[in-house]
């Protein structure tokens, strides 16, 4: 049966019947040929640009850095076109051996992996070096989805339990690298999951008091670091020249920028070499002296119709597999977004979470680009699987 | 499939994902909210603050430190000024191999081990950036020797300073002072804004009561810099203002004359022009270098200036106090004239001493057999003591203060100068008060010539002496004619009325200075010496004064005695005596006899003043 044909066909499952859908164009069905959802490809397409420029005038105009970031994410969305060619059946059957082998190459980490600024993430693989931990932030939504596939819905609270140990052992090994920052998202993309499955809001209430509790108890396994980051995070000015100046610097580059910026390559915060790791974690503050309230706003939406577009793709997902997963992934996007920020503003603990597509580095970006493939995979397969 | 195995109702589960989903959307809205909030507090509310915060972080204000002013006499000699000193600096980064530099360049330039430590010294402590002094004052074939070389030495380049320089040397150094580094003292005094960046600062004459106007206005310069704190542009800035030349009343061709005629003698010259009290030569001998205070003077050598026991560094014409001696006798007189007009024709007899009654002490005069028969014109052109003893006597101490007060004795002159000394002029409430002791006649008598309590400096002496020139117009001397301001708009310092004495008869002023005439012009004159061939009239008096108190019977035995313990010469004079153009006041001490140690400088001085004799060549007419 040719895609075409199936494209024009009513599906009795079709939430939105004034869906976009009705009046794609020829583009539109070029790119669902392959598997993609035109609209969120532009959305991504359309972050990577900004992220390109603001990394020119973060990198203190290095057009090489630049030409290597925009390999990388030409890699990565190589890699979710790739990603997005899978039909869901395959995902479906490779969760539980991919989930083992996470948890297996998690441990291989700890045994044998590299150490790099104080913590053991990478694991030299003939030429490949690569983070398991990033592969989890995927593996562990899918798990758990393929958990709940079975399952009762909404859950039992012991196969609630069942599918937080699914998120806890795997987040705990990623916290022993020490590795805070994706361990946090892990356990977000699978809580994001749970939350999807129908998790009864009592339940979730329960939990939030209980790990507030727990609190106390983080701060005792915390590293010292780690301690001294959510200290400078209560008080920053406590001790400007150290662990407060990065979030004072990216305070001052904010503030400073006002409603309008300072224009692209004028931000004297970052330019100046004030602002500490401008192309990386704080790129936001770049954007935020720059471009002012007015292009941080506008950056907003894009993400924004990115998350959006993805949620409506899931509610478009036909088999509650996909829906759950592709549910779970896009919140862990939004997750990265809200952190990041939040953290570059000073609303949240520094923890090293990049901000998608902007954020200088390769890692976290094949991770985020994949998981956007296997939202399109889900979505654009579905006819297939109707029959 | 599996999925569609299992029992399980489908449509419940839907409306449940789809209630998720828009509470997801919910919770994304709300959160993104949140962040906006924050971002609008910091981008709106706080803007302002974070805007300081950035130019604060990104700007700096680094001071300009303003070209001190020229020193010029009232001929435009200069006195001192700025010249270019060239230092050799290095910028560490832009050096491959520091260790090699120093090696190479040791055979250029000659580079001490205390240059070298000081060097690696600083390297330590700055940034790489930054310019680091490896030798400080090249000589000019140091600074050529490097030009050559300098494509051997990257990053190492020659840098000139101003730094003040005196031309004349030593010459005239107590009136033109010098400027020496600020030390911790003065910098608690010093507004911390004007002097962020200058080093040096005005330490005695006129470099230090002149520092205001010399110093300039600081100018500022902001500097954009980054997190290293390296300079990348300049953004804007004040420029600084120029500090004022000054032209000074000093005649440096006549300081020079009469730095020349103390030969090396300890002792002091103050020249005034009676009729505005312009100082033309502020002498105080011996002097010193002052160019060596501006580099830091060595320790040793600082020493031996210190430990001199000529006291170099001494301005015995403000600081000095000596008693004036017989120069006061003219000033007696006219008080003395003052009282009774007809003392001029009062005889009396000399015989070589006096006694009080009730006292056995003898009051001798200088000349043991006595001056026989005595007038007030006769007794001050042969300084006859026993004259002035009993006319101090019957004027009584505290009338004899009044009168000698008017002329500036025992208060400062005003002079524009630092720290001048304000002398002594006695009187029994002054005794009473300081010594707990009442006042006895026969202190009153020494007073009569000149001794005992009474002291006076050069300067004080030269005003007394120009104010009898101008028959009682006093003036406060100054050393500052006129003032161009960085703008070219000159300033005229206009003279200074101190007093003016008014006399009964007028008569009494020509009466005293025919009588000064009389002392180097008639025969039997002490200076009398000094009037031959002397073409213009001169108005004088000299001065001889004891260091050590000898016994009534004792006689002064100069060549017996220590050269320390030598009397100390004075003179005073004025000349024209009808038209006065100059007053000069000098002392020479441990020169002995006022008319033959003290007199013939005065006469030199005059002559080079109304004559234009040969001068020594001064150099440098150049101006700015």
């Amino acid at each position: 049966m040719s895609i075409a044909a199936c494209l024009h066909g009513e599906n009795e499952l079709n939430i939105f019947p004034s869906s976009p859908e009705h009046t794609r164009n020829r583009f539109a069905h070029r790119s669902q040929r392959l598997h993609l959802d035109l609209p969120l490809l532009l959305g991504l397409l359309l972050l990577s640009i900004i992220g390109l420029l603001v990394l020119y005038s973060a990198s203190g105009q290095d057009l090489q850095l630049v030409v290597r970031q925009a390999v990388r994410l030409g890699m990565a969305f190589g890699v979710m076109l790739v990603v997005a060619q899978i039909t869901p059946h395959l995902f479906f059957y490779w969760t539980p051996w991919l989930y083992a082998l996470g948890i297996l190459l998690l441990l291989a980490v700890l045994v044998a992996g590299e150490m790099s600024g104080g913590a053991q993430r990478w694991l030299q693989l003939g030429v490949v070096r690569f983070q398991p931990s990033e592969m989890l932030k995927i593996i562990v939504p899918m798990m758990i989805a393929y958990f709940f596939v079975d399952k009762e819905l909404p859950p039992k609270v012991i196969h609630v339990i069942g599918a937080m140990l699914l998120a806890l052992v795997p987040a705990i090994l990623v916290a022993w690298e020490p590795d805070l920052g994706t361990a946090l998202l892990i356990l977000c993309a699978g809580g994001f999951v749970i939350f999807f499955a129908g998790i009864g809001w009592r339940f979730l209430l329960s939990l939030g008091v209980l790990a507030t509790a727990c609190a106390p108890l983080l701060w005792f396994l915390m590293h010292d670091y780690q301690r001294q980051r959510v200290l400078t995070f209560f008080n920053p000015e406590q001790d400007p020249l150290g662990a407060g100046y990065h979030i004072i610097q990216s305070k001052i580059a904010i503030g400073s920028g006002g409603l309008f910026g300072k224009g692209w390559l004028n931000g004297t915060q970052s330019q100046l070499d004030f602002l500490p790791e401008r192309s990386t974690d704080f790129v936001f503050a770049v954007v935020s002296e720059e471009f002012g309230l007015l292009g941080i706003i506008a950056l907003f939406a894009v993400y924004l119709f990115v998350i959006f577009r993805g949620l409506y793709l899931t509610l478009n997902t036909q088999e509650l597999f996909g829906r759950l997963l592709g549910g779970g992934l896009v919140m862990t996007f939004f997750v990265y977004v809200f952190v990041n920020i939040g953290m570059v503003s000073g609303l949240l603990p520094v923890v090293g979470v990049p901000l998608p597509l902007l954020s200088y580095g390769g890692s976290s970006l094949v991770t985020l680009l994949a998981a956007f493939g296997i939202l399109m995979s889900m979505n654009t397969h579905r006819r297939l699987l109707s029959d | 499939m599996q999925i569609g195995l299992t029992i399980k109702n489908i449509a419940d589960e839907l409306n449940l994902f789809r209630a998720r989903v828009i509470t997801a959307y919910y919770l994304i809205i709300v959160l993104s909210l949140m962040l906006i909030a924050q971002l609008t507090r910091l981008q709106i509310f706080e803007h302002e603050h974070f805007q300081t915060l950035s130019r604060d972080n990104r700007v700096k204000l680094t001071p300009i430190v303003p070209d001190r002013g020229f020193i010029f006499d009232r001929h435009g000699v200069v006195l001192a000024k700025n010249t270019p000193s060239y230092s050799l600096e290095v910028v560490p980064e832009d050096v491959p191999d520091i260790e090699a530099m120093l090696r190479e360049m040791a055979g250029i330039i000659d580079i001490d081990e205390g240059d070298k430590n000081r060097f690696m010294r600083l390297l330590g402590r700055t940034y790489r950036f930054q310019s680091i002094p490896l030798k400080h004052r090249l000589t000019e074939v140091e600074v050529a020797r490097f030009s050559v070389n300098r494509h051997r030495f990257p990053g190492v380049d020659i840098q000139a300073r101003l730094t003040r320089d005196y031309p004349q040397g030593a010459m005239g150094v107590h009136a033109v002072g010098y400027v020496g580094r600020i030390n911790e003292q003065e910098l608690t005094q010093l507004d911390p804004v004007d002097y962020r960046g200058t080093n040096y600062i005005g330490k005695t004459g006129v470099e230090q009561a002149y520092e205001n106007l010399l110093h300039g206005d600081v100018g500022y310069q902001h500097v954009e810099i980054n997190a290293q704190g390296r300079t990348l542009r300049v953004l804007s800035g004040t420029p600084p203002v120029p500090g004022t030349d000054l032209y000074l009343t000093i005649d440096a061709s006549l300081q020079a004359v009469a730095e020349a005629a103390l030969k090396e003698e300890k002792g002091a010259v103050v020249a005034i022009e009676p009729t505005s009290g312009d100082i033309l030569a502020l002498v105080s001998m011996p002097g010193f270098d002052p160019n060596p205070f501006v580099r830091g003077i060595k320790e040793d050598a600082y020493r031996i200036l210190r430990t001199s026991p000529k006291q170099p560094l001494f301005n015995r014409a403000l600081l000095g106090q000596y008693p004036p001696g017989s120069t006061i006798k003219p000033f007696i007189g006219l008080a003395g004239l003052e009282r009774n007009p007809n003392l001029i024709r009062h005889r009396m007899w000399c015989s070589g001493w006096y006694s009080l009654k009730d006292d056995k002490r003898i009051y001798r005069d200088w000349k043991r057999d006595g001056h026989g028969q005595m007038n007030l014109h006769r007794a001050i052109v042969r300084s006859c003591d026993v004259y002035f003893y009993q006319l101090a006597l019957a004027l009584g101490i505290d009338d004899l203060r009044d009168s000698l007060i008017r002329f500036g004795f025992g208060q400062t002159t005003g002079v524009d100068l630092v720290g001048e000394m304000s002398g002594l002029m006695p009187s029994r409430a002054w005794k009473r008060a300081n010594r707990k002791e009442e006042w006895f006649p026969g202190e009153t008598l020494i007073t009569g010539i000149g001794q005992g309590f009474t002291l006076a400096t050069p300067l004080q002496l030269a005003v007394a002496t120009a104010t009898l020139a101008t028959r009682g117009m006093r003036f406060a001397p100054r050393i500052v004619d006129r003032l161009i301001k960085p703008t070219g708009e000159e300033i005229i310092v206009p003279p200074v009325r101190a007093g003016t004495i008014t006399v009964s008869d007028e008569a009494s002023w020509t009466q005293i200075t025919d009588a000064m005439i009389g002392v180097v012009h008639e025969v039997g004159g002490t200076a009398r010496g000094v009037g031959i061939g002397c073409t213009y009239p001169m108005a004088g008096k000299t001065g001889t004064v004891q260091v050590i108190s000898l016994d009534p019977d004792e006689e002064y035995k100069r060549e017996e005695l220590d050269k320390k313990l030598h009397d100390h010469g004075l003179f005073i004079a004025f000349a024209p005596a009808n038209k006065p153009r100059i007053a000069v006041s000098v002392v020479v001490e441990n020169g002995g006899n006022g008319s033959q140690s003290a007199a013939p400088i005065a006469r030199t001085i005059l002559d080079h003043y109304l004559l234009g004799s040969e001068a020594p060549a001064i150099g440098d007419h150049s101006d700015r």
